[in-house]
């Protein structure tokens, strides 16, 4: 079975690639995702606030209090070289370049316009194949208009594509008034892929303490449904590749996926749920429906399921709304 | 000659720069002000920095300075070329050591930042007390007089030890030389290589002990022979200072810099000359070129070598012409004839003259005096009046001069008006807070020009003696020749004032020339901020012609993402307006320099530096100077009006600034000095203050409890008090059952000019307001609109009576938070985890105790003047206190508790010799009171107050001496405190013997697991993979578990405990430590500033240290053990975290996840382990039965 497939340029052996998760934080889980047969790997995500804040954190610490009491002068021996959060992250790209044969996209994760934009194009000196840009920003500015908050993304992207020469791939929220036009405007900024959909986290709240705390809920199979409408609906329509995650949990899931036009499928929470080797798994079970569907390669059924290829283009539309409500009050 | 290279570094590290590349082992232990010699060789050592061998060298930290001295002896004579660094007291620990290495002819440099000895009292500052005390060891001392010299008299040292086999003693004056920044000629490796000669280091290996060729040094020796073996060394002491010169003679060869052991400056026919040593010699050869340029016929000898004492070369030293001599000693010895340095050129001009050497012909008129001690100012001025007092025929000798002395009438008048600073050096004058980095950015702007231009630079900064919201004055010096000026500048072309605060307290426009530029920091609007100065700095700011620059710093800084730092924003401000160097240069020369210094730190800390860079320029405001003074307001008055007097006209002038003017006449004589003053001085250093909420209260105490600074208090008390209470004075319906049947009031009130505004008490408050959660009992709040009416119900709230004693239940947070912390207002850190353990040691027995305290942090905020947190309780009584040394505390405590006992005993025999007079009933309830609680401590003080009043009546020797014991009867609480560095290293033997001797005596160990007070170094309390002076590599090794050893003797109570972990548990194991008849140690755990933390949210780390496991907590109270209990409760729980995730959050051990993850994760891990061993280990001792598990049973 041919389960080859093209995204961003490359050639990847399958579509089954691990997304960013903690997986990929050091280099025996990046050996591990390689010898469980993944296509390719985005590794974890370093942030802005790492990237930023972690070094003001570090500067804030290591010179608190310092010069201001006669016999302390300051409180830490002078450390010639920090290797912070980032550099760390780099270092690992580097490794995992020299560990794995299978491509690495380095990720990251950000929201505001500013020099952590910069570090994209240190990844690609440390060797990542392509960047993952991950805009996770939850706009809570009761005067910033969705025009502007729409731009800032823009702004974003083309700041990090403007740092570098690999392929970008972003990854962002359905979250827009119209995500269609923003699909657009992702596509004419240069994205080399759009990676559909991030998933906000909820916090939760502490009923003891009335605290809110952060609460990681991992993806369950329903998920994927929003991003396989926008992809079916995307695919053929804008030049970015699609890459669908959230919610991906067994090969039916990836079938589906690619049916509707996704060029890789990432895999995150079954992962973390089963172990990294469960993706063999995944593998036999997309290519026992492919086989017994009569399918040859990958690229075969890729899209063939898109908005333009179906039948009733509606069917991903307000018409299957309706028609699912109907369904369901008739069945109740 | 190479090829000139200059850096601007200070005088430590001008030392060690030479000696690291010198030596192969440093041997090494923190004394301020010579720790940071340790720390860099400790730093270099640690990033591979090779000595001039290609070796690096070993830097290995001592249990104290007694300790080094032994390692470095050992060291030596097992052949290895070794160094040490000390001050003070550290030198008198090394003396037993350095008789021994002179006698033993062992070439080595202890390098020495001269220090007062502690007498009447402690000081870090500088002057020849210890030096001299060690003068008759046998080693050779020479004394470096700036920074340059300190790095050339560092190679000097070791090339004429090799030589001569003399050890050398290479001092230089504490802070004054040791902390200057300046720019110096840097001597490069390659003279070092030519300096040492390599057959002498390889003679010094061959005189090692060693195995293949074995010797033995260190013998007994007897009365027949001691005497003539010990005379034997004479020709090497005598062959030394010819050494020396040629050292500096072939120095100067190499490096075009000549010295001279005995150097004179001057008029070559001076009738007039000063003789000293030290970092003065500059100041006197500055006035002496002054005064010869107008005409004066001065000189200065320079003594440079001390010992060995070379009286011919001395002689020729001198000028024929001289017929005054004027000898400056930086020392006090009680009772000699003179001081030393007199007392060695009186001999030397006695036996030169008789000798013949030299010109000089007749004896000169010999005068002495003492200067500078405790780094007291020496300047020009001060020279002046020494050169004229020399000449009157009034003369005085054994004089003092920088001081008033209106009782013994030594001091010399000095005319402050004597200025000889000119027109070609720019003088800058900065007031920063300690937290705003302004000293900071004074060092980087000396770099800037030192390391830039052509202009030589210096700089030399005060600090004041509190911890938290402290004053730092910066002097900078700039011009196109070496500077050569130690002491402080009186008048500057520039004053930048960065913090407001400052003008209401202090004269700052005096301190500039006519026409000079002042910078104010100021968050007004730039058309408020002149009205906003009181009345006679505008007046001065119109007299003088001042340029008037304003700034929102703080606006600016944090804008740029700087939070409270505005070093940058200021630094930009000073090039702009100063003229010192070209506008433009200097910015981008700023710029440059944060790439430089903040590079390693990241990209971000470097982008928000260019960015306060960039944004200052744009908000720097000339504010135009009116014609006439327009405030109403004066400089406030530094303590309230009604305060004591003493406070007033000797601590008020202390805070004021105006220390040095206060004369003789008005000091203690012994060191004695009154508890109870912090409270008069009010610092007003919080931008914001706790709040309190009564309706959110639950009245649960926790919030006073952590105060470190006991600013919050709180008061239960009668409905009556609150008649003439001020309108905005909060309270409540007290909840506590106990107090809601006779109904009283309860309030919670903030001394809102004492907070330092920490936010611990937000931290820890657990109430949380029910409409809104962000909100809890306790919020903080902007300090200023609060000051006023705050102030008012402070001091309503003081004025209510304090609960009775005898009346709190002491066993319950939230009800023995009432007992008034007789421990305020220390100068601690904002946030500090120790006092708040000091406090509560002076809530439960603070009007009972007698406190022996460690040298360390806790005595610097518990003593340092001018005010000292030790307070009193409405009857006059409160906890005595003293320091002693940092080595000794637990054995001084431990001679409290004999005299105490001693006086008991004396009392209880009088008792009985008054049984008729007094009453036998009485004699016996005294003799048999039952003191466990405040209310039997109450009933024994009424006891002894009718003994007393029957005594008065009874006038015999025998009452007088009853009298004076009676207070022995009531039971004093012995309390040994101090912190990890004396409890684990420097003081445990002394520990060790006191907790071993049975004796009722309470040691607090305030574990920051670290030396706090001389800026973070490694103890042996630090844990395993924190980042720490001395551990710059993270430290390899597990924290000892002192708690263990103590609890092996069986009959020593111990607890372990963390305030912020479980509250209740350290209450219960201060009562139960205080209630054992027996030694008992409390170790507490005490987050700090040097473990790299949010010090407004101090108290989370306690928790995750405990829930990690990383510090148990338990209490071992042999009183179980009697009953047949197990005493050992372990009160902490299972880990519940990894240490991981405890040790991820502080920055001690962030510093090595960063610098080195893989050693991180070693060290992380093998941390872990132990964790789990040592709780595996306590689980299994709490576990276990009573009896068996008893020592002292089991012996």
């Amino acid at each position: 079975m041919d389960l080859k497939t093209k995204y961003m340029g490359m050639t990847l052996k399958s579509p089954l690639v691990v997304s960013a998760s903690p997986l990929s934080k050091n280099i025996d889980g990046i050996k591990k995702i390689e010898d469980a047969d993944a296509s390719a790997l985005v590794m974890y995500s370093v942030f802005e606030e790492q990237i930023e804040h972690e070094q003001k954190e570090l500067h804030y610490h290591t010179t608190v209090g310092t010069d201001s009491f006669a016999e302390s002068l300051s409180y830490f021996p002078q450390v010639e070289d920090f290797n912070l959060g980032p550099d760390q992250y780099l270092e690992l790209i580097r490794k995992a370049k020299e560990s794995v044969e299978i491509p690495v996209i380095a990720s990251i994760n950000g929201k505001t316009l500013g020099g952590w934009t910069e570090f994209a194009k240190l990844m690609q000196d440390a060797g990542a194949d392509g960047i993952e840009l991950n805009i996770y920003n939850i706009p809570t500015d009761l005067n910033q208009s969705s025009q502007e908050l729409e731009n800032k993304y823009l702004d974003i992207l083309k700041a990090v594509k403007s740092n570098v020469s690999i392929p970008v791939a972003l990854k962002v929220s359905p979250f827009f008034t119209n995500f269609a036009y923003m699909a657009k405007k992702f596509d004419e900024a240069g994205a080399d892929s759009l990676v559909l959909f991030n998933r906000f986290y909820q916090p939760d709240i502490n009923l003891e303490e009335l605290e809110v705390e952060p609460h990681i809920i991992l993806s369950n199979p329903t998920d994927l449904r929003l991003p396989m409408r926008w992809i079916a609906i995307l695919k053929g329509r804008i030049f970015a590749d699609l890459a669908a995650t959230s919610g991906i949990h067994y090969g039916e899931d990836v079938i589906k996926m690619l049916l509707v036009g996704a060029n890789v499928t990432m895999l995150c929470s079954t992962l973390l749920r089963y172990g990294v080797d469960y993706i063999k798994d995944i593998k036999e079970e997309v290519i026992e429906w492919m086989t017994t569907h009569e399918y040859e390669s990958v690229m075969q059924l890729q899209g063939s399921m898109s908005q333009l290829n179906v039948a009733d283009p509606s069917s991903f539309e307000r018409a299957q709304y309706m028609k699912a409500l109907n369904n369901y009050v008739l069945n109740y | 000659m190479t090829d000139k290279q200059f850096i601007t570094i200070d005088g430590n590290e001008a030392a060690a720069y030479v000696m690291y590349r010198v030596n192969e082992v440093c041997a090494i232990y923190p004394i301020t002000p010579s720790s940071n010699m340790g720390e860099w060789a400790d730093e270099w050592a640690s990033k591979g920095y090779k000595n001039i061998w290609g070796n690096i060298p070993t830097v290995c930290e001592m249990q104290s300075e007694g300790g080094a001295a032994g390692a470095v002896h050992g060291s030596l004579q097992a052949g290895a070329l070794t160094t040490t660094f000390t001050a003070s007291q550290g030198l008198l620990l090394k003396i037993p050591n350095m008789y021994k290495i002179a006698g033993e002819l062992t070439p080595t440099v202890f390098n020495i930042t001269a220090r007062s000895l502690a007498t009447h009292a402690l000081s870090i500052f500088g002057d020849h007390s210890d030096i001299m005390a060690a003068r008759g060891t046998g080693f050779a001392f020479l004394g470096a007089a700036s920074v340059q010299e300190v790095m050339d008299f560092a190679l000097i040292s070791q090339a004429a030890t090799l030589e001569s086999r003399i050890p050398m003693l290479h001092f230089f004056d504490g802070f004054r030389t040791s902390h200057e920044v300046a720019k110096i000629e840097v001597i490069p490796d390659s003279i070092m290589r030519e300096m040492i000669d390599e057959d002498l280091v390889i003679a010094h290996r061959n005189r090692s002990l060693n195995p293949d060729n074995p010797v033995l040094r260190g013998t007994a020796q007897n009365p027949d022979v001691f005497f003539q073996n010990r005379e034997t060394n004479n020709k090497y002491y005598k062959a030394c200072p010819a050494i020396v010169q040629k050292q500096m003679d072939k120095f100067a060869k190499l490096t075009g810099r000549q010295y001279k052991i005995y150097e004179y400056e001057g008029d070559p026919n001076a009738e007039n000359v000063i003789i000293l040593m030290g970092s003065g010699c500059e100041t006197v050869r500055e006035t002496v070129k002054y005064l010869n340029a107008n005409g004066g016929k001065t000189g200065v000898l320079k003594v440079r070598l001390y010992r060995p004492f070379d009286i011919q070369l001395f002689m020729e030293a001198l000028p024929a012409s001289t017929k005054y001599i004027s000898v400056l000693d930086r020392t006090k010895e009680p009772g000699a004839t003179g001081e030393p340095l007199y007392l060695d050129v009186v001999n030397a001009l006695f036996e030169g003259l008789q000798s013949g050497f030299g010109s000089l012909k007749s004896m000169p008129k010999i005068l002495t005096g003492r200067y500078g001690l405790s780094s007291k100012e020496f300047t020009p001025a001060m020279v002046k009046s020494v050169f004229d007092n020399a000449v009157n025929s009034n003369a005085k000798n054994h004089f003092t001069v920088g001081i008033i002395d209106d009782v013994n009438f030594t001091s010399l008048d000095v005319d402050h008006n004597f200025d000889i600073e000119g027109t070609s050096v720019f003088r800058a004058l900065f007031y920063g807070l300690g937290s705003d980095g302004t000293v900071g950015a004074n060092k980087n702007s000396i770099k800037i020009i030192g390391e830039n231009t052509n202009n030589y630079a210096q700089g030399y900064f005060v600090y004041d003696s509190k911890k938290a919201g402290a004053l730092t004055v910066s002097h900078l010096r700039f011009g196109p020749e070496p500077i050569r000026s130690p002491y402080l500048i009186r008048k500057a072309n520039f004053v930048g004032v960065h913090q407001t605060v400052f003008l209401e307290k202090f004269d700052l426009v005096n301190n500039l020339v006519d026409g000079g530029v002042f910078l104010i920091n100021s968050p007004l609007p730039t058309n408020d901020v002149w009205n906003s100065l009181p009345k006679s700095q505008q007046k001065l700011i119109i007299d003088k012609k001042v340029k008037l620059f304003a700034i929102d710093a703080q606006s600016v800084a944090e804008a740029s993402g700087m939070g409270r730092r505005i070093n940058t924003v200021m630094q930009v401000c000073f090039f702009a307006i100063s003229g010192v160097l070209p506008k433009e240069e200097a910015i981008n020369e700023i710029k440059n320099s944060i790439k430089k210094t903040y590079g390693k730190k990241g990209e971000a800390i470097v982008n928000m530096n260019i960015k306060a860079v960039d944004n200052t320029l744009e908000h720097l405001h000339e504010i135009k100077v009116p014609e006439s003074v327009t405030s109403d307001y004066e400089i406030k008055p530094p303590v309230p009006e009604n305060a004591p007097e003493f406070v007033k006209n000797v601590i008020g002038k202390i805070i004021a600034g105006y220390g040095d003017d206060i004369p003789v006449s008005a000091f203690p004589q012994d060191g004695t000095w009154p508890t109870d003053t912090a409270r008069w001085e009010r610092r007003n250093i919080a931008l914001s203050i706790p709040v309190w909420d009564p309706d959110t209260c639950t009245q649960c105490g926790k919030c006073a409890m952590v105060c470190p600074h006991a600013t919050i208090r709180i008061k239960v008390y009668d409905e009556k008090h609150l008649e003439n209470a001020p309108e905005t004075f909060k309270y409540t319906e007290a909840k506590d059952k106990t107090w809601k049947v006779d109904n009283l009031k309860y309030t919670i009130q903030v001394a809102p000019e004492d907070c330092t505004g920490c936010g611990a008490c937000v931290e820890v408050c657990p109430a949380k307001n029910k409409s809104n959660v962000s909100l809890r009992a306790i919020n903080m709040q902007p300090q200023i609109p609060l000051r006023e009416p705050e102030a008012k119900n402070w001091d309503f709230f003081l004025s209510i009576p304090d609960m009775d004693r005898t009346k709190i239940n002491v066993n319950q947070i939230r009800l023995q938070q009432l007992q008034r912390p007789l421990f305020e207002f220390s100068g601690a850190c904002s946030g500090c985890g120790e006092t708040p353990y000091v406090k509560l040691v002076s809530q439960l027995f603070g009007d009972r105790a007698v406190i022996a305290n460690a040298t360390g942090c806790s005595s610097i905020y518990g003593g340092n003047l001018p005010t000292t947190p030790w307070a009193k309780d409405a009857n006059g009584r409160g906890p005595a206190w003293s320091n002693s040394l940092f080595e000794d505390n637990a054995e001084f405590g431990l001679g409290y508790k004999l005299a105490i006992d001693k006086q008991e005993e004396v009392a209880k025999h009088l008792l009985e010799f008054f049984r008729n007079e007094i009453g036998s009933e009485l004699v016996d309830a005294l003799m048999s009171a039952d003191q466990k609680d405040e209310i039997g401590i109450a009933a024994q003080r009424e006891r002894v107050a009718k003994v007393k009043e029957i005594m008065n009546g009874i006038n015999s020797p025998d009452s007088k001496r009853l009298l004076a014991v009676a207070d022995y009867l009531v039971k004093k609480s012995v309390w040994i405190i101090g912190g990890d560095g004396w409890a684990y290293d420097i003081g445990f033997g002394g520990l060790d013997h006191v907790i071993a001797s049975g004796k009722n005596v309470n040691i607090l160990i305030l574990d920051t697991e670290v030396y706090s007070n001389t800026g973070g170094q490694t103890s042996k309390a630090t844990p395993m993979s924190a980042v720490a002076k001395f551990s710059a590599g993270g430290k390899p090794t597990g924290k000892k578990d002192l708690g263990a050893m103590a609890m092996s003797y069986g009959n020593v109570y111990v607890a372990s405990v963390a305030m912020g972990a479980k509250d209740d548990q350290t209450l219960k194991a201060f009562l139960e430590a205080e209630a054992y008849d027996g030694p008992s140690i409390i170790i507490a755990y005490s987050h700090c500033i040097a473990h790299g933390i949010d010090m407004s949210r101090p108290f989370g780390r306690h928790k995750l240290a405990v829930d990690s496991g990383q510090w148990l907590l338990y209490r071992y109270n042999p009183v179980n053990a009697t009953e047949g209990k197990n005493p050992l409760t372990l009160d902490s729980k299972e880990p519940k975290i990894p240490v991981r995730d405890y040790l991820s959050t502080e920055g001690r051990f962030q510093m090595l996840m960063k610098a080195n993850p893989p050693m991180a994760d070693k060290l992380f891990k093998m941390n872990q382990e132990l964790i789990n061993e040592r709780f595996r280990k306590y689980k299994y001792m709490a576990e276990q039965g009573g009896k068996e598990q008893t020592p002292a049973e089991n012996q």
